[in-house]
């Protein structure tokens, strides 16, 4: 048996580089990739937690939260498609119309 | 050290060298690349978890359908390799001193708390899958049911956004 304690750290190692790379990587589709990886380390937690318990109540969760990361992506992608079509570019530095 | 820790830290190494990657790679597609060596992983630590149903949806559903709309997206935009620009004052220092207070927090927190979490019996093998299928569509039939509403939205919401304005 691996103890739970092993999975939450791991959850939180990936959280962790997840929050790294959403902070200082430059490139849009990165960005959003990275939002995807702290979802996957937070449904990481929920499974071990699940087992951990002895109930299925996590792993429902889970489910409900792969998809509402599919229709993230979907909605997100579009926005990605709309912004480099309007503003040639995909660094988030350059797209900073509401900067002052 | 028995063989389920030797496979968890064989998929845990794979998957924190894989976020690494994402981090350190330059190109967007690498790093797309990146993240399916992590969902895969995580399937894997899934299965070790006992949760079988979850493993697969985690291969089909994020390791198959979002990472191919995020490399159609990458091939579509012809996305090229990262544009290096100088970090914003608040990305710099600040934000790297928040990653780590976050990390160290919930480091102390599972620490303090790890005594609390007892590893349960393990049931059996089928009962998972029955579990979740009991309890979705009688506890969350209706959160579910929500769901399909909540994708459709999405889907109208993507062919809004993406298509092109008529000139």
């Amino acid at each position: 048996m691996v103890p739970t304690n092993y999975y939450v750290i791991l959850s939180a190692i990936l959280f962790g580089l997840g929050v790294f790379a959403f902070i200082f990587k430059r490139n849009i589709i990165t960005i959003f990739m990275s939002i995807e990886l702290m979802l996957n380390a937070v449904n990481l937690a929920f499974v071990a937690f699940s087992q951990a318990l002895g109930k299925v109540d996590g792993q429902v969760f889970v489910l409900f939260v792969i998809v509402v990361a599919a229709a993230e992506a979907a909605v997100g992608l579009g926005i990605i498609i709309l912004i480099a079509r309007n503003r040639q570019t995909l660094n988030v530095e350059r797209v900073d119309l509401l900067k002052l | 050290m028995s063989a389920p820790l030797v496979v968890f830290f064989v998929l845990a190494a794979l998957a924190v060298i894989g976020a690494l990657s994402l981090i350190l790679q330059k190109h967007p597609i690498h790093s797309a690349l990146s993240l399916i060596v992590v969902m895969v992983a995580l399937a894997g630590l899934y299965l070790l978890l006992g949760a079988e149903f979850v493993a697969a949806v985690q291969i089909i559903v994020y390791g198959g359908a979002i990472m191919v709309l995020f490399v159609f997206v990458i091939m579509l935009l012809n996305a090229g390799v990262e544009e290096h620009t100088n970090l914003s004052k608040m990305a710099g220092a600040p934000g790297l001193l928040l990653v780590v207070a976050l990390a160290g927090f919930v480091t102390a927190t599972i620490a303090k708390s790890a005594e609390n979490v007892h590893a349960a019996p393990q049931t059996g093998e089928l009962a998972s899958t029955l579990g979740i299928s009991n309890m979705i569509f009688k506890d969350f039939v209706y959160p579910f049911e929500l769901t399909s509403f909540l994708i459709l939205v999405a889907v109208l919401g993507a062919t809004v956004l993406a298509q092109r304005e008529k000139s």
